[in-house]
């Protein structure tokens, strides 16, 4: 598995759930799949969730945005719910650490690494082709760098998380990945 | 050039690119640049459609969206076919295949035409009237004969071989209409730094500047201007710029749905290129510049080909280089018109009259053409015209003092233009809710008070001088950025010279003759609405103008009544003698012109109409042969049949393996949340009927769930992985509804409870392994569970590793038999499955699918919530007392279960039924009767829930809500059948197999 989320590299075809293995362009654009990742979901009292996220090393982001230390992030899911990132390598060490941190407070950290999957899409009509689907204002002046929601790509549940000006980093459950393939292969040609 | 209609020099035609295209079979030459009406009337042709009623010859009246008579059908073969398109819309290119609809057998000769010598039976209202009964005549006889007679083309029989595509945006102003207004508008608010949308319905920018051609703007000709503001917004990389583009709707909070047509003006579209795009964009501004449209007179023969808006005839020879007749009469209320007589004129074309219904009309344009020694005839009026496929005279009458209509003479003619003045498009301002207001002086209907954050401009607003139109861009177009936020800066006012705006008008019909019947006087040219029927709708007692219309049908066809809605009212409101604005106004609806139904539905087609989803498994079962079923979103394997089987052989097969053998069931899809808390038992205790606290770490229990009403609304296996952690599973379709159901609660009713919920369903995959062999099949790949009965109870849960794999695996059996459900990460399921076969295999066990797993479930009497339940059903009612924590002092649902009507003794009650014949398998729906034969309007018993042949029992099991069905048990019932007599079954316990459960415990 790859070090870094940015430099997946080409494999060939799809996967047995719909993800392609290899960098796929889609026009201009291109998408890769993301290597395998811990992924938690922590759910806990806002007052607490500094205490949580500095556990990992990690700041806790403000509403709709990420924090990013070395490998992990923390992506802001709602009020009290947040997305972590990690490699696979650290995932006994992020239960750990947190409930070492947390000193008795309460919180719920629930394994996801296998309930998402993820893709770059990356290119200057990475925006454009995102907002085939997605409803919201994607330009960078309304949706910057760092920002990150969930949101709707036409029926299917993502978040959206915006790495670069051109680049995208998508989650979503691991069963929407063909249909949101097939989106996103057929709007690239009409684009 | 090719023909004497034919004329040098155009706006939008490239000369030096030919064209050819069929027209009904014939084949005709156009150019780069034409649309199907210019590239026809530069032959000639003026006869391009039957009417919809009277199936009277009709040409082309207009040369835009308005339309109403020259309807075609477009066909590109492989099921491309699009009907009723208008051809002053339908942009030529080489091999263009085009026909003329609504006649029979051919265009010129319609047998259909003898409808409009019939015209007075036809009358509006006649259809209500006459076909009254008998009632069946109407689906087998009326309708059918009716609808072939009259209507418009033929929809597509055909799927839709196009793709179509979507895209949402955002801007800051978006401006509807690229004519001068519009353009105006985009730069001033594209100079400020603003996102600005442009869209307009035309390949060619500039409205109604392509059919200017001695105006000059700031000095510079007409074209100029339009050419170098086009380039100066191209050259904004913030200016989008979206031409053969329509918009639609006008929505809430300043939506608005755009369609651009990308291919259908292409003779060779590229390889996937979608055929429409639909934009559905939110502006903070919206600009709405979409011009007006010139109202026809109305008087008799009105409609005849070679009749046509003096604005549309002008359009044709300015911007088309078409001449639309040689020896032209012109009638007007309106200065405009004047423009249109003097350019025909100066074409080459004569211009036999100019007939005004005013009496002294003044102005640029009159003098002008006074100047040109054209002949004005004012106080004069056309009163009726001649010529059979084509106009070739028109009687004249001059109206005197008094207002009486004298004939005066017949001119000779093979064109008549007509206008009426312009009615303001306020189409997408009325669809946004904006109030109109009645401009009494011009007798038109202008933008009032805005309901949303837009504003009107130009000719949409009622500004038909170009100098003030241009002026209203400029500073709307700064306005609405500066309301967006940016800084806009002044454009110095435009100065223009040479405009002859409109400056009157009229609506209604035209004074006639004393005694003469207003006759073949057209309203709606495209619903065949004459001002006969609409007096005679009045005459009915129809008072307002929405009841006028429906009786009438006038404004209610595709073009919905652009250019008719005025004269209707004008007429409507004379005949009763009340004002326009007394009458009332129709409402405009979306959308503004017809779009296909291709581009609403976008990429939701096929494969992705939905989100198919699958489980980590489901290609291993495709492979094995597996036939799929749809359980929500879901794949579900149905049945595995192996060589030659049917579903039925394949279940019974697979039915017996897993009792005697063993089993394995992708159970991948069952819902999954997993609760975290403190918290988390006593969550637990108040969303479940049953009690959590004690539930020791690492045992399950089945919960019931239910809503506040006290119904079942789903169950599962719940299973305590630590003190604050469970893991629930809900039913497969259930999922999303109990996380919202749990999330609701918990938000709102329990927040001062320290506990979270987290999806986890795909996380996990589930294998179950089911059958006396279950244990020997897991046993080699589990290394750190004891799997022993006494280690590892039914209804228990552990945490350890398979396959080297963490594992949470449960002792829980959903089809009586020894189980397990091996709960594995999503990715590695399919390794998993794929070992636990290889050893399945070795001792005779199948894979089964959700058919099997509802049989076995079924002999055992466990319930499917949604199948067994129907949203009224209570635990008591499936005699499940045992899962209510009794002593608990609350949880969902607990209140509603004490009222008076949750303990009636005729509830339906969750039985077993047994047919008296074992090979009987009843529907499930099926009504339980206490008779065979029971008397119309008598109630049933209940219905059955679910109904299978038991490979087990070696006969059929039924599941069914009886009332008071417990304490019916042994008595005899009926069990309906859609194809025959109901057949009798006894009502026995619903448990049909092991009730001690000896087996479960193995």
């Amino acid at each position: 598995m790859r070090e870094t989320l940015m430099d997946a590299a080409p494999h060939p075809s799809f996967d047995e759930a719909g993800l392609p293995l290899t960098a796929l362009a889609l026009g201009a654009t291109k998408l890769y799949p993301a290597p395998d990742l811990a992924r938690f979901v922590l759910r806990v009292r806002p007052e607490d969730g500094a205490r949580a996220a500095a556990a990992w090393g990690l700041s806790l982001p403000d509403a709709l945005r990420a924090s990013t230390h070395k490998d992990r992030h923390v992506l802001w899911q709602g009020p009290d719910e947040f997305l972590l990132l990690a490699l696979t390598s650290e995932k006994q060490e992020i239960i750990d650490r947190l409930q070492a941190e947390m000193g008795g407070k309460p919180y719920s950290l629930v394994d996801v690494s296998h309930r998402n999957q993820a893709f770059l899409l990356t290119g200057e009509g990475a925006q454009q082709l995102l907002e085939t689907g997605c409803m919201l204002d994607l330009d960078p002046a309304s949706f910057p760098v760092g920002m990150t929601t969930r949101t709707l790509f036409a029926k299917a549940d993502l978040t959206l998380w915006r790495r670069d000006t051109h680049t995208f980093h998508i989650e979503l459950w691991r069963s929407f990945m063909p249909y949101v393939m097939g989106l996103l292969q057929q709007s690239a040609v009409a684009a | 050039m090719s023909s004497a209609y034919r004329l040098p020099h155009a706006t939008c035609i490239d000369y030096t690119k030919p064209l050819r295209f069929t027209f009904d079979g014939k084949s005709y030459q156009g150019f780069h640049g034409d649309t199907v009406a210019s590239a026809l009337l530069a032959q000639g042709v003026h006869l391009m459609g039957r009417s919809f009623k009277y199936h009277r010859p009709r040409g082309v009246m207009a040369a835009g969206a308005e339309e109403p008579n020259a309807l075609l059908d477009v066909s590109r073969g492989g099921g491309r076919s699009v009907p009723n398109l208008r051809a002053t819309q339908v942009e030529l290119y080489d091999g263009l295949v085009v026909k003329s609809q609504n006649r029979f057998p051919s265009l010129r000769f319609d047998v259909g035409a003898i409808n409009d010598l019939l015209a007075p039976l036809f009358g509006a209202g006649f259809y209500y009237k006459t076909f009254m009964g008998p009632r069946k005549a109407w689906a087998h006889l009326y309708e059918p004969v009716i609808r072939h007679a009259a209507g418009l083309g033929h929809a597509p029989s055909k799927p839709d071989p196009d793709t179509y595509a979507n895209q949402f945006a955002h801007c800051d102003v978006l401006i509807v209409g690229g004519g001068a207004a519009g353009l105006a508008a985009a730069l001033s608010a594209g100079r400020s730094g603003a996102r600005v949308i442009v869209a307009d319905e035309q390949a060619q920018w500039g409205g109604g500047l392509l059919a200017e051609r001695g105006v000059e703007i700031d000095g510079q000709p007409v074209q100029a201007w339009l050419a170098q503001t086009v380039r100066a917004l191209q050259a904004m990389p913030h200016v989008r710029l979206l031409s053969r583009t329509t918009a639609f709707g006008y929505f809430q909070q300043n939506f608005i749905g755009l369609v651009e047509r990308l291919t259908d003006h292409l003779a060779h579209p590229p390889q996937g290129q979608p055929r429409e795009r639909l934009w559905q964009v939110r502006a903070k501004r919206v600009i709405l510049a979409t011009g007006a449209i010139e109202r026809p007179l109305v008087f008799s023969g009105n409609d005849r080909p070679g009749v046509m808006l003096a604005g549309a005839a002008r359009q044709f020879l300015n911007r088309y280089g078409a001449l639309v007749g040689k020896s032209v009469l012109v009638f007007t209320a309106d200065d405009a018109a004047y423009q249109a007589a003097i350019d025909l004129a100066q074409a080459g074309a004569t211009v036999m009259a100019i007939v005004d219904l005013r009496e002294n009309p003044q102005g640029p344009g009159i003098e002008a053409a006074r100047a040109l020694s054209l002949p004005v005839l004012t106080s004069h009026v056309v009163i009726e015209t001649f010529g059979r496929l084509r106009i070739n005279a028109a009687a004249l009458g001059r109206i005197g003092p008094d207002g009486d209509v004298t004939p005066v003479k017949i001119e000779q003619c093979d064109a008549l233009l007509m206008s009426g003045g312009f009615t303001p498009s306020v189409h997408l301002f009325s669809q946004s809710r904006g109030k109109l207001h009645y401009d009494a002086d011009r007798q038109i209907f202008v933008p009032g008070i805005s309901a949303q954050q837009e504003c009107s401009i130009g000719a949409a607003k009622g500004t038909f001088a170009l100098q003030e139109s241009v002026q209203e861009g400029f500073a709307a177009g700064a306005e609405a950025a500066e309301q967006a936020g940016f800084k806009s800066q002044t454009i110095a006012p435009s100065r223009v010279r040479h405009d002859v705006p409109s400056c009157a008008g009229f609506s209604g019909a035209v004074p006639r003759p004393k005694g003469q019947r207003a006759g073949k006087a057209f309203v709606d040219f495209q619903n065949d609405v004459k001002v006969t029927d609409i007096i005679s709708a009045t005459q009915e007692g129809f008072k307002s103008i929405e009841h006028v219309k429906r009786y009438t049908t006038t404004g209610m066809a595709t073009d919905q009544g652009k250019t008719s809605n005025m004269n209707a009212l004008a007429v409507a409101a004379d005949a009763l003698g009340r004002t326009i604005p007394d009458v009332g106004l129709t409402t405009f609806r979306m959308p503004y012109t017809p779009v296909t139904f291709g581009s609403i539905a976008g990429l939701a087609r096929g494969d992705l109409f939905d989100p198919v989803r699958k489980t980590p498994i489901h290609g291993w079962a495709q492979h094995h042969g597996a036939l799929f079923e749809d359980v929500g979103l879901w794949k579900r394997a149905h049945y595995f049949p192996q060589k030659g089987e049917s579903l039925h052989q394949a279940v019974l097969r697979e039915c017996r393996t897993v009792r005697s053998k063993a089993g394995l069931f992708d159970a991948s899809t069952l819902g999954k949340i997993e609760i975290v808390g403190p918290d988390a038992a006593e969550f637990l205790n108040r969303l479940y009927t049953n009690a959590w606290s004690k539930l020791a770490v690492g045992r399950c229990r089945y919960g019931v769930m239910l809503n506040e009403q006290g119904f079942v609304m789903d169950d599962g296996v719940i299973g305590r992985l630590a003190d604050e952690r469970f893991h629930v599973t809900t039913t497969t379709t259930g999922a999303p509804r109990v996380l919202a159901h749990m999330e609701d609660y918990l938000q709102t009713e329990f927040p001062e409870l320290d506990v979270w919920l987290t999806s986890t369903t795909e996380q996990w995959a589930v294998i179950a392994v089911q059958g006396p062999l279950a244990r020997q099949i897991l046993q080699p790949f589990v290394t750190d569970i004891d799997l022993s009965p006494d280690a590892m109870p039914h209804m228990s849960v552990r945490t350890g590793h398979i396959c080297g794999v963490e594992t949470r695996l449960f002792r829980v059996s959903f089809t009586g038999e020894l189980g397990f459900e091996v709960n594995v990460p999503s990715g590695q399921g399919r390794m998993v499955w794929e070992a636990l076969w290889a050893e399945a295999e070795k001792h005779g066990a199948c894979a089964y699918g959700t058919e099997a797993m509802h049989v076995l479930r079924a002999e055992k009497g466990f319930i499917i919530v949604g199948q067994d339940t129907d949203g009224t059903v209570t635990p008591a009612d499936l005699g499940m007392d045992w899962v209510i924590g009794q002593t608990k002092p609350d949880f969902v649902g607990k209140r509603s279960l004490v009222r008076a009507d949750m303990r009636k003794a005729d509830r339906p009650q969750f039985v077993g039924l047994q047919t008296h014949d074992p090979h009987f398998v009843p529907d499930e729906g099926a009504q339980v009767v206490a008779v065979a034969e029971p008397a119309t309007g008598s109630a049933a018993l209940g219905f059955v829930t679910s109904a299978y042949d038991s490979a087990t029992l070696g006969r059929s099991i039924a599941l069914a809500l009886v009332a008071n069905g417990r304490a019916r048990k042994g008595e005899t019932v009926y069990l309906t059948r859609l194809d025959g007599q109901a057949l009798p079954a006894t009502i026995v316990d619903p448990v049909f197999y092991d009730k001690e459960g000896a087996r479960l415990h193995a």
